[in-house]
């Protein structure tokens, strides 16, 4: 298995010789292993070096990376889904920390994952660099003589004629150049070459990965990606204080962020009202009122897959719910709080989860006496007797509220971050109401009713039902970069895979006999028939200036050509037939 | 967003009749796809075949002779052309198809090409009820997708035919993964004709997904051919080593181990750009669907992967040492990670890629 590419024969190799920059494999005869021992620091680097630039580890190192990046599709990423790692966590406490040390749960920014790439890459530099100073060189000169033997060439053609062997060479010239071929000068030989857009394209493609590494790298570094519920009426301004999370990369500078905002007027959601898939999604849209560096406002609406580019950021629709619009008296009859408490969804029905944290309550004895209400939410109510109260269907057709309360110390001063989202009921001071059997009440609430509270506590009111929408704001540098990076890939992929780097050679001589010794050889480095083909395009242009000798002796086929054989990838015959 | 109108319920019933006739026509196709290769076993194959299919040498333009792996003489149309093949070369010539030298063999596969053709006609009709009856790409779960891949596979190789390549020897093959494609597909995979949830809502679902099952289609006929590779090379070495079994008779007829070498290089070459592009463009759509052009969601891990493999496979091939087997193992493996994606990650493994419509 040790055949070179082009080893046909001694004349072949030379004639193939810088028909690509692809470095020549010499991995399986590294000689002068026994004196390996002897070759020094220096000597053992370039050994290192070698071997990595070689085609065979890109190879390897190629294969590894794909290797690696299977376990994080496999295994919870911290990146992609903190809950589910916390999960897998808690669910398997010995493979747990084994996994976190090796890294499972950050698989592409793991120390061994980052060791495959970056070799890679190393190698690719230390691969691309020389193969581009070749390629400049092999620009810059001219196709290689012909070589002694053309028979011993993958394609040959030959025949004897009466013209003149200038007269056959000219017409050779001229159609090579016609067919975009150049054309070394020489005198009783052509030399032509064509096709170093491939090598051109190869080079472009590897170049281009480097691009896309650097636009990788920056956006990773230098991003921010944040989420903000956003409830009708109310805004947003691009700070980060005004985050509910804010994720960001190293690099990332909470003073430089954009300045922007913008305004959330009205959402609107559709839902698949029959069939089996009732209640799916079908169309979300946000109306918002923005400013972005101008300071001027503009009308937007933000669809799911179209978000709004303002300043450099991009502001994305990721999720919507409702929110409840309460009044709570307190027991002194003041307001003590009015505005929308948003409600998580917890189904694709959106049945929601939301609490009510009244604070600034005062008892009906003057005293400080919080209030809180634990509430399930739901767009289109039932009730059965297995779920309980749920919801059916994500639109507003039949909303209700239900809510257990409860007052004493909502525990929200003790310093700790809360939950917005959650009462914390095993606090010993926060008491739910109860009745007078001491079963905790409940209350069943649509909108426009009012529950007055036992005992004169006080009065929660459901004014209305608003909606909220979650939205994900993010900055990424290097975007474009790595379009343009992956544009160029395309192309040198195309122009590396499609196109043909080929040679083709054409000596007409004078024999003993007064006759014109004509003989063309066509040579490519990869595996593909269009080099006979063009080679017999060029042999009938030639062939018509310079035809056959009348009294020619039938050409005795070379080479042990068996005639009765017809290779199944030559249909030319039949196509054309 | 608008909503497309809903569904026609009556399309998509049409649309189920016309899957289930192709599928019944395919089995036609692949039975006497198998008549054929009966036939073509009891002809005593290709040493007869050989000299019967051999052209009336006669050239009076000059000959280009392309040295041909195993010396054969490659014919163009006038000037002849000889062709001396770089490659691992073991004298091996092509095989004369599955119906070896059988007249009546050779009728069995004509008819299996036209039951394919009929097949494929009414798959075509299938896939265009179901796009008329949901008014959007006829790609939006897995069912669509398998559909749509089996048809777009036997459309690749009825091009070739109707181009005049010799691919008839994977016929059978082929219509039997098209047939259990499907057959996954209206049992397992089955989704009712229904509209998308809003995220796939966009132009993308056209560019993206329709390239996604274009280089499905022809990369799994690339990975068919390096089967069939690996199979016609051990018998090649066997019939080197003069220790052929009985069922040899079926690698026989194959084309020669090299020409199938060749033939799924060029095929998985010529889609490596394509591949890249579906990357590419899924990219983009995941950028201005989820704000990031690259996450590692698994379906994207994935595809990552299949690109990488087949990168690997490429490399392969342009360093010595590493073309025949080992590419072509290479090139396996990296099927496998494409119909890993497809079918593991969309089924077993939640990412953001809601498709599987299971
Ligand atoms: C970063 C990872 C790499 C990827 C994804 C990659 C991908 C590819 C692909 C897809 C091809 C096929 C296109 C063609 O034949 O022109 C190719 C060809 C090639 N690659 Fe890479 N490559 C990588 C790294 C390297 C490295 C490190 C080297 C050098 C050691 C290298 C050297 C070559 C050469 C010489 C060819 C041309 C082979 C030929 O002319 O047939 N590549 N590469």
């Amino acid at each position: 298995m040790s055949t070179t590419d082009t080893g046909t024969g001694t004349g072949v190799d030379d004639a193939a010789e810088a028909l690509s920059t692809a470095p020549r494999e010499d991995g399986d005869t590294a000689g002068g292993s026994p004196n390996l021992p002897r070759l020094g620091v220096l000597g053992w680097l370039r050994w290192f070096w070698r071997q990595l630039t070689s085609m065979r580890v890109a190879l390897i190192l190629l294969f590894l990376l794909s290797l690696a990046a299977i376990p994080g599709s496999l295994v919870p990423q911290e990146g992609v889904d903190p809950v589910k790692v916390a999960d897998f966590l808690k669910a398997h406490t010995t493979l747990g920390p084994i996994y976190t040390k090796l890294g499972l749960f950050h698989v592409y920014s793991s120390v061994w994952f980052s060791a495959i790439y970056i070799l890679l890459f190393v190698s690719l530099a230390g691969c691309i660099i020389p193969r581009s100073w070749q390629f400049v060189g092999q620009l810059r000169s001219q196709p290689p003589r012909a070589p002694r033997k053309l028979d011993r060439m993958p394609a040959y053609s030959t025949w004897r004629t009466q013209a003149e062997p200038e007269a056959v060479l000219a017409s050779a010239r001229d159609t090579l150049r016609a067919r975009r071929y150049r054309v070394a000068p020489g005198e009783e030989s052509v030399a032509a070459e064509k096709g170093y857009l491939r090598e051109a394209g190869n080079l472009l493609f590897h170049i281009a990965l480097f691009g896309m590494l650097i636009a990788f790298a920056v956006g990773t570094l230098y991003k921010s990606d944040g989420n903000k519920l956003v409830v009708t009426g109310g805004g947003f301004t691009n700070n980060q204080t005004q985050y509910d999370d804010l994720k960001h990369g190293a690099f990332f500078e909470p003073d430089n962020m954009a300045p922007f905002g913008f305004t959330l007027n009205a959402f609107h959601a559709t839902y698949e009202r029959s069939g089996p898939q009732k209640g799916t999604p079908r169309s979300y849209a946000a109306d918002v009122t923005y400013f972005g560096a101008d300071g001027k406002d503009h009308q937007r609406t933000i669809h799911v897959n179209e978000p709004l580019e303002v300043a450099g950021n991009k502001v994305y629709l990721t999720s919507h719910g409702y929110s409840t619009v309460v009044t709570v008296k307190d027991g002194q009859g003041n307001v003590a709080y009015h505005g929308p408490v948003p409600f998580l969804p917890l189904d694709g029905n959106v049945t929601s989860q939301g609490v009510i944290k009244v604070p600034d309550a005062v008892g009906k004895d003057g005293k400080r006496d919080q209030l809180g209400f634990a509430g399930l939410f739901t767009p289109t109510m039932a009730i059965d007797p297995v779920n309980g109260p749920h919801s059916t269907f994500p639109a507003l057709d039949r909303p209700a509220l239900f809510l257990s309360a409860y007052h004493g110390d909502l525990g929200m001063d003790s310093g700790l971050a809360q939950n917005v989202y959650q009462l914390d009921t095993s606090n010993k001071n926060l008491q739910q109401f109860k009745d007078a059997k001491g079963t905790p009440i409940k209350a069943l609430m649509v909108p426009g009713d009012t529950w007055t509270l036992p005992n004169g506590a006080g009065s929660i009111t459901l004014n209305r039902i608003d909606q909220w929408a979650n939205f994900e704001i993010v900055y990424q540098p290097g975007n474009s970069l790595a379009l343009t990076s992956a544009v160029c890939m395309l192309i040198g992929l195309a122009g590396s895979l499609f196109i043909q780097r080929r040679r083709v050679w054409v000596r007409a001589r004078r024999t003993e006999d007064g006759h014109t010794l004509v003989e063309l050889a066509g040579l490519g480095r990869s595996e593909s028939r269009k080099v006979a083909e063009e080679l017999a395009v060029l042999v009938t242009a030639v062939h018509a200036e310079a035809p056959t000798a009348a009294e020619e002796p039938q050409e005795a086929q070379p080479d042990s050509v068996p005639s009765d054989s017809l290779p199944h990838e030559d249909h030319s015959d039949k196509e054309q037939a | 967003m608008n909503i497309a109108a809903g569904v026609n319920e009556h399309m998509a019933q049409i649309s189920n009749y016309l899957v289930y006739s192709a599928m019944a026509v395919y089995t036609l196709a692949f039975l006497a796809h198998i008549t054929e290769w009966i036939f073509g076993s009891r002809s005593r194959v290709g040493r007869t075949a050989r000299a019967v299919a051999a052209p009336a040498a006669t050239a009076s333009a000059p000959a280009v002779r392309v040295k041909q792996r195993g010396g054969g003489t490659a014919v163009l149309d006038r000037p002849k052309v000889v062709t001396r093949d770089a490659s691992e070369d073991r004298g091996a010539t092509d095989g004369p198809g599955a119906a070896g030298g059988s007249e009546k063999g050779d009728l069995y596969g004509r008819i299996a090409i036209s039951l394919t053709t009929l097949a494929f006609l009414l798959h075509v009709g299938g896939v265009l009820a179901r796009a008329l009856s949901v008014g959007r790409a006829p790609w939006g779960n897995m069912y669509e997708f398998s559909v749509a891949l089996g048809m777009v596979a036997v459309g690749v190789y009825l091009a070739l035919l109707a181009l005049g390549k010799n691919v008839r020897w994977v016929g059978l093959f082929l219509i039997t993964s098209v047939l259990l494609d499907l057959g996954l597909a209206v049992t397992v995979l089955y989704a009712d004709s229904d509209q998308l949830v809003p995220a796939l809502h966009s132009y993308w679902l056209w560019i993206h997904v329709s390239c996604a099952i274009i280089c499905g289609a022809v990369l799994h006929l690339g990975a068919l051919a390096t089967l069939l590779y690996l199979f016609r090379d051990g018998y090649e070495v066997r019939q080197a080593q003069g220790r052929l079994g009985k069922l040899d008779s079926m690698m026989e007829r194959l084309p020669a181990a090299a020409s199938l070498d060749k033939f799924a290089y060029r095929i998985n070459a010529a889609i490596f750009p394509l591949w890249t592009f579906t990357i590419i463009a899924g990219s983009i759509w995941a950028e201005s669907a989820w704000g990031r052009y690259w996450g590692w969601d698994p379906t994207e891990t994935w595809s990552f992967i299949t690109w990488v493999a087949y990168a690997c496979y490429l490399h392969a091939r342009a360093t010595a040492g590493w073309k025949g087997r080992k590419a072509a193992y290479l090139c396996l493996i990296a099927f496998g990670c494409y119909l890993f994606n497809f079918y593991c990650v969309n089924i077993f493994i939640v990412g953001k890629h809601s498709y599987a419509g299971l």
